[in-house]
This record gives C-alpha cells, structure tokens and sequence, in this order.
C-alpha cells in the first residue's frame, strides 16, 4: 500500500528551513544552467535566424566566410541569370551580389568594435523575407545612404536616423532602422552594393544571395553551380552557412554550461543528501511505526524519494523563476567567423525552464536515494523500543 | 589549541554528513578557481602588449592592410627607432579548431623589436634568417604539435587561397620571456608576397626611443595619413591588444556573476549541514554550559568547527584545480592560452572558504551561544 503522499507534503513543512535552504542551493544551480543555455541559445538563434532554407549563398570557392570570399562581376551576372533563381514580380531576378565589409564603430559605453556593412542589390529586401524597415525609409540608389540593424541601434554612436556615419573616407547618411527577425542581421549596416564597391574594395563582390524557385532542389542546385567551369564558387544553403558560423561558440557555451552546473550540482546533491539524512534520522520513530503498521518497505523508499522530489521541484521551480528575468537582455560577442559584432538577447525559454525542472528533479533523486533506502531498510524492533 | 580534540570528536561524530559538506564545499572551490582562472587568463593576455611599442593598423579595422610605402614615412617620424611589419596568417595545421596564432613577418625587424621578448639560439636566428620558407615556432606549439626542429609541416590558411598548401620549415624554437606567449608561428613575409598577389602590411610595429612620446607620435600618425585612402589608427601595443581581447565580450562579468552563484549555493549547504550538526547536539552544548563553558567560547568552538570543513574542503578543491588544470595542460581548445592557475587565485580561493566557513557558523554558533540551559536539559530528561 502506498503512503499518501500529504504526509511527505507535511514533513516538509514541518522543517521549512532546512527544506528552504536545501531547495534555494538547488535553485541557485538550475539558475546557473539555464542562465548559460540562454545564452547559447540566444547566440545561435541571432546566427542561425540570419539564414533561410529558401535561398542559396555563394561565394568564392572554398571560402567559408563572405570575409575572404570575392566575385567578380562576371561570375554574379552568370549565377543571376541561371533558370533556378526565384524572379520577382517584375519578372527580375531575386537576388543580391553584396559587398561584405567590416567598419569600426564607436561604442557608446566607450570603445570600439567591428560591424559588419553589407553593400546589397535594391532586391535583398525581397530575397530576404525576414528583413524590413522598421523606422525611416527605404535606400535611394545613388546617393550616400545606408540603414542601420535595431540591435545596433543605441550601443554605437552615429545610428540615429539623421546622424552621419564616417568610414571609408566617406560620409554616410543614416535614413532608416530595420529589422529582421533578431537575426545577425540586426547587427549589421547596409548600404547600397554598387555605393560600397567602390568606396572599398574595388570591383568585386564577396557573396551573392539569390531565391530558389524550387527549395527543395537545392543539391542540383549545388552541383550546378559548383561544377560549372566559368564559376568559381561553393554554394551553401543560406541556412546552414550561417549555422555554420554558429557552431563552435554555441558548441564552447554548452559544454561551459554543462560544467560548470554539473559541478555545482554535485555540491547541491551533497546537500540535498545530508538534509535528508536528517530527516530520515529525526523521523526513525515515525518510519518504525510506518512499517509496523504494514506499510511495505518500498512504499517507504518510495515515500522518501518523492519527499526530496518536492524539495528539488521547489528548487527547480524557485531557479526558472530567478533565470526569468534574464530573458531578452542584449549581450555582445564577437562572431569569429566574420570577426564582427554580434548582438544577442538571452533567450530563457519554456523548454529550457523545463529541462532546469528536470535537471532539478535528477538532483532530487540522485539525493534522495540512499537515505530513502535507509529509511526502508530501518530495523523497526530497535527503534520502536526506543520510542 | 586544546579544544581541538573537542572539534575533532565533534566533527567525526557524523562521518557521512562531513565528508559529503566537505566535498561539496570543494567542489564549490574548484569551480572558483577554474573560472577565476579563466578571468586571470584573459586579464594577462590583455596586458602582453608593451607600452613602448606602437602598432599602426587600418583605421577601418584590422582585417584591412596598410599599404608597403608608409613604411620609409613611417621611419622618419620623430620618436620611432625601429619600424617593422607583420601580416596575419590565421594559419591551420590539421584541424581548424585547434587554433594558434600565426604571422608573416618582416623577420630582421621582429628580430630586432622582440629581442627582449623571445629567446632564439644564435644558430637557429640565422637559420630562420636565411631561408625563405623557415619558420620559427614557440616551445609551447612544438610541443603541441609534437614538432621537431627541421621538420617540414604543410599548413593552409583561413585568408589566403584556403585549398593551397603551405609547406613551412621548421628552422628555430624560440623560449618566450615571461609575458610573452610561447604558441605563436612566424614565418617570412617574403613568402606570403611571393605566393600570394596583392599583399601588403597587415599592421607596422614601431618601437618607441621613449613611451611618453606615444600620443605624439600617435597623432602625428593618423593626422598625416587621415585623408588617405588606407587612414591609419596607431596605438600602442597594450592598448591594441587589450581590444583584441574585449572582442570576446564581457567574459569577467558572466564568470563573475557564476563565481556568485556559486559561492551563495555552496554557503547554503554548508550553513545547512552545520545548523543541522548544531540542532542534534542541542542537549550536548547545554552540558557543556552546565560544565562552566562561556557562551562565548562555544560560539568560537561552533565557528571553528564551520570553518574546519570548509577550509578542508577549499584545500581539496583548490589543489585539485591547480593538480588538473596543470596535469591536463588545459587551454580552453586554444580559446586560453596561457591558461593557470595563479598562486593569487588559489589564496583568494582559500580566503573564500574561510568566509564561507565563518558565515555558515555564524547561526548555529549564535543558537548555541544563547542556548536556554535549563530549558534544554529538562527536555533531554
């Protein structure tokens, strides 16, 4: 017969700081965990968001960055006018040949840092579905103009609309604020390609992005493309290049993250242990009485085992609670694949507060364990002479 | 000292809550230092760089070059002794992720400007002087690598046709001076230029006659290339370095704000142990009282016992830390160069365990104290 379970609710609260401290230790381990996953997920998703599954990105053979990549502009014609590139309403080639550099920002804490300025085609707003406009208005081709990312906006001076931007020994007019999704395009200056050109480095283009009519034929795509003699490039899937790029950071954050809470989980489980040990110890009348009464003795493990289970389910419950506010804070790393600013939120989402519940529930059980057994294993003559 | 036995019967009595507090408690310690470490790595690699030094870079942003001919400009200016040149390599042997820094130099000027960095035998600097596709590679890398000197090693680089293969001799090891890393890969600049089309400069390295002069000569600098098409951004050693550095973000503070967690976690479950130590021996410290201890003296012994375990527990995880990071010659995949456990940071973890001792005493040591003694020992009876 089991015990029911009100008499493990009770026992807890009859010893409400030994349980308070215990479950607060646990908390603390679950905030750590989830902290750090936030962060990594927050990375990848600006990195990851950053490509679609629809479109193809190009660039020069064997490179796997648009930094060290460059296309003529030959090559960008050619892949334009290939058969598998999405047209517009207008019957005119979804793509964007772009001219990928890094400029140096002015911090507004103080400071520099690397920013990313993409020279695009008139038609990337169409061929990525997920930037638009947010504030000001769109680029007008000829002139001086470029539009700033939303994340950048406010850390770097110079990214109002209005205010002037100084690089490449030109002044350039900030007209507009976009958006796009929270991706790793946010964090990014986008000015006119054929401005761009050449106020850097000269005729060429580092990367083209283009539609797929048919995203599902992007391996014939590639091999098009990639075999074709008068191309020197590799294609990627837009998607996956920047995953890509994602990887190793997120990959560093995860193991970090794993670390050092299963380090600082060993020390909560030792705690956990001990204040149920106490426990079992303070009620060895009680759990002789259990027995005695014809309770099994696994329903007395079991009954144990679910005491330290609520204890950790309040620790788990407790370190969501302190993680939540993290949640869409903006932090700064570097991209190393682009050697460029990246700005990211902390993204503390359902799924990970669930796996801190989890992860507070193994602790729960790692701990509760042995002095459940204890307490089912208990010699009932000697302790209920003692009572 | 002659409570100890006391302290010592006191904390043997509950073997198993002991050693579980004491190693939770090490446990804590060793995050400390592995993060702190992480802190004080970083913090080292940013103060390499000399004061003396200055390094003249693309004002747009260190990917870009500065071209060949500031060079002669740049040796006239008033306040540079020395001028030299270096080019990123971001050079790959095997597998990209295990990353170390590669240059192409120009190899009589380094020689001259990092004399006091890096010490080369005679016979391997002329070596290395002498042939085109000679290397000269830190102790750190070669025993990385497990590299031999003389040997021929193919790398391929992340910037420059990164299909081509790039044999490399190794001519000379160089054993860093402290301060200075011993995992970087020189090689000449010649052969950069000769391998690849339209090369120039990745920075200039100017060695100052006197470091006061580096706002001078800063601004004499940039003022004179500002309208240029390669503007120029000079700065000294340390401070270019230490911006390379804060690319990473704000590493100190998330290492910091964990470091917190960490020690507010571990002081729960130590003041946890302690006060359940403290409550079972209840009708214990009333007799002592009755014996004629002073309150006062009970609350040491209470706070002496805390700190006990945890300064025990700091020992096993501090060593412990120092013991692992160094046996597994730890370097975070070349995130951390360099990385240690400094002699610092195992005194301020030891600190710490003290404190975290003393305020998870200080409750039950405080109960204890103000234990009711008659009250108490009518409940035993």
């Amino acid at each position: 017969m089991k015990i029911p379970l009100i008499y493990n609710i009770r026992s807890v609260r009859q010893r409400p700081v030994s349980t308070l401290t215990t479950a607060l230790g646990m908390a603390l381990v679950v905030l750590v965990f989830v902290a750090m996953m936030a962060l990594s997920r927050g990375f990848r998703a600006a990195i990851v968001d950053t490509g679609s599954r629809d479109n193809v990105l190009a660039v020069r053979s064997g490179a796997d960055n648009e930094l060290t990549s460059g296309l003529s502009r030959e090559t960008a014609q050619t892949i334009t006018s290939m058969p598998f590139v999405a047209r517009g309403a207008d019957g005119r080639p979804l793509a964007s040949p772009e001219v990928y550099v890094l400029v140096s920002l002015d911090r507004l804490d103080g400071g520099d840092a690397l920013v990313v300025a993409r020279g695009v085609s008139p038609r990337a707003f169409e061929v990525r579905k997920n930037v638009e406009i947010i504030r000001g208005r769109a680029l007008n081709p000829g002139a001086s103009e470029i539009l700033v990312g939303e994340s950048i906006v406010g850390r770097f001076a110079g990214t109002e609309i209005g205010e002037t931007l100084e690089f490449a020994n030109r002044d350039w007019t900030v007209v507009g604020h976009f958006a796009a999704g929270g991706s790793g395009f946010e964090s990014e200056i986008w000015g006119e390609n054929e401005q761009f050109m050449p106020a850097f480095r000269g005729e060429v283009f580092q990367s083209i992005t283009f539609r797929m009519t048919d995203p599902s034929a992007f391996e014939s795509v590639k091999t098009t493309l990639e075999n074709d003699p008068r191309l020197p490039v590799s294609a990627y899937l837009e998607y996956e290049f920047y995953a890509e790029q994602s990887a190793l950071l997120t990959q560093i954050l995860n193991i970090a993250a794993v670390f050092i809470a299963g380090i600082m989980a060993i020390g909560a489980v030792f705690g956990a242990v001990n204040t149920m040990y106490a426990a079992v110890g303070a009620r060895a009348p009680e759990i002789a009485v259990l027995l005695t009464l014809g309770f099994r003795p696994v329903s007395v493990l079991a009954s144990f085992l679910f005491e330290a289970l609520v204890i950790a389910f309040i620790g788990g419950v407790l370190g969501g609670l302190l993680a939540l506010p993290l949640n869409g804070i903006m932090t700064s790393t570097t991209n190393w694949a682009s050697m460029s600013e990246v700005a990211f939120a902390f993204r503390v989402t359902p799924d990970l507060l669930l796996r801190g519940v989890i992860f507070a529930l193994l602790m729960g059980l790692v701990g509760g364990f042995f002095p459940a057994r204890r307490a089912a294993r208990q010699p009932i003559v000697q302790v209920a002479r003692q009572v | 000292m002659k409570y100890a036995r006391l302290i010592w019967v006191n904390l043997t009595r509950n073997k198993r809550r002991t050693i579980l507090t004491t190693l939770s408690v090490a446990a804590a310690l060793f995050l400390f230092v592995a993060l702190r470490s992480v802190n004080t790595t970083l913090n080292e690699a940013r103060d390499v760089g000399s004061e003396s030094r200055m390094v003249v870079r693309n004002a747009i942003s260190v990917v870009f070059t500065v071209p060949e001919a500031y060079y002669s400009w740049l040796t006239t200016v008033p306040g540079v002794r020395r001028v030299t040149w270096g080019n990123w390599f971001h050079g790959i042997y095997q597998d990209p992720r295990d990353f170390f820094p590669s240059f192409a130099v120009d190899v009589d000027g380094y020689l001259d400007v990092y004399s006091n960095e890096m010490e080369i035998p005679e016979d391997q600097k002329e070596a290395w002087r002498r042939e085109r596709t000679a290397a000269l590679v830190g102790t750190g890398l070669m025993e990385r690598f497990g590299w031999r000197l003389g040997q021929t090693i193919n790398m391929t680089s992340m910037i420059y046709s990164p299909d081509q293969p790039w044999p490399f001799t190794i001519r000379g090891v160089y054993t860093p001076f402290p301060g200075w890393t011993d995992e970087a890969f020189y090689f000449h600049y010649d052969y950069l230029y000769e391998m690849v089309e339209q090369v120039q400069p990745g920075w200039y390295v100017l060695e100052l006659e006197d470091p006061s002069l580096a706002a001078t000569v800063a601004s004499t600098i940039d003022e004179h290339y500002e309208n240029s098409r390669y503007a120029t951004r000079t700065e000294t050693e340390h401070a270019f370095q230490s911006g390379m550095i804060s690319m990473y973000g704000n590493v100190g503070l998330l290492m910091n704000a964990v470091g917190m967690a960490v020690f507010f976690a571990i002081l729960l479950v130590a003041a946890n142990a302690m006060m359940m130590a403290a409550r079972e021996r209840a009708s214990e410290v009333a007799v002592l009282k009755t014996l004629g201890f002073s309150d006062r003296l009970l609350f040491g012994l209470v706070l002496v016992e805390a700190a006990t375990i945890t300064v025990i527990g700091g020992l096993l995880g501090v060593v412990g830390a120092k013991l692992l990071f160094e046996g597994t010659g730890f370097q975070g995949a070349g995130f951390l160069p360099g990385f240690e456990v400094k002699l610092s940071t195992a005194m301020y973890g030891m600190l710490i365990a003290v404190v975290l001792g003393l305020i998870s005493g200080l409750v039950p040591a405080w109960q204890a104290a103000r234990l009711p003694v008659a009250h108490t020992l009518r409940r035993v009876a």
